[in-house]
């Protein structure tokens, strides 16, 4: 049986969004698949070495489950969305959902590949020494090359 | 049943259970059995899913006090 493929461009970098590319990859590796993460514009800053920064905002995400009723004006006030995000954090982890960092590790020691979007990181001045070692810098066609030959390409 | 290591993923949620269970497998022999204990409601489909497509084998699966239990063979 061939090995399969599967490729993911990640580009949000909110804690929700952060989750889906990291579990499907960790997965798709455990299953002894072939997995590639192009990282890109706000999904860079699953590469940086400190994911502490990495938060959800309950702003313009009216699914947010609440545990009262949160007028917008509200979320928008100052500390809410530290607030969410601690709070979404002890959620997670009482309910046995891994960290960030550990589904991230779990990745590289399956040995996902992790390829970061050279423009973007120009773009916002990112520093290579922000990132954590053994991420690979690529555009486009490095990705289509990968992407092509792919049984699952999953935009987030 | 009979196995030779056990790897216990009570408490951890999805993708945890599969992937350390991937981990598990991974110093043990062909042929030997792994037992695995979960809480995660989702690993009954996703053990079989992930035996299904790693070749090792599904010996057993069952629900053992509240818990989820699981016998692999490694292929």
């Amino acid at each position: 049986m061939a090995t399969k493929k599967m490729a993911i461009i990640a580009t949000k970098g909110a804690l929700d969004m952060a989750y889906p590319p990291l579990i499907l990859a960790s997965t798709a590796a455990a299953l002894g698949w072939d997995v590639q993460i192009f990282f890109t514009f706000y999904g860079l800053q699953l590469l940086r070495k400190d994911l502490s920064g990495i938060a959800i905002s309950p702003i313009g995400n009216p699914a947010m489950p609440m545990p009262v009723p949160m007028p917008v004006l509200v979320s928008a006030l100052p500390g809410m969305q530290a607030m969410a995000t601690s709070m979404m954090k002890a959620k997670m982890k009482k309910k046995g959902v891994a960290s960030l960092e550990e589904l991230r590790s779990l990745c590289l020691e399956a040995e996902v590949k992790f390829i970061a979007c050279q423009m973007t990181v120009d773009l916002f001045d990112f520093e290579k020494s922000e990132f954590i070692d053994g991420v690979e810098y690529g555009g486009a066609a490095t990705f289509m090359k990968f992407a092509g030959e792919t049984d699952v390409c999953l935009f987030i | 049943m009979n196995f030779d290591k056990e790897f216990d993923a009570s408490g951890l949620a999805c993708p945890l259970p599969i992937v350390k269970t991937k981990k598990s497998l991974n110093d043990m022999a062909s042929g030997q059995v792994l037992r695995v204990v979960s809480t995660d409601p989702g690993s009954v489909c996703d053990m079989a899913a992930f035996a299904e497509q790693t070749g090792n084998a599904l010996l057993e699966s069952g629900e053992e006090g509240g818990k989820y239990v699981f016998f692999l063979k490694k292929a």
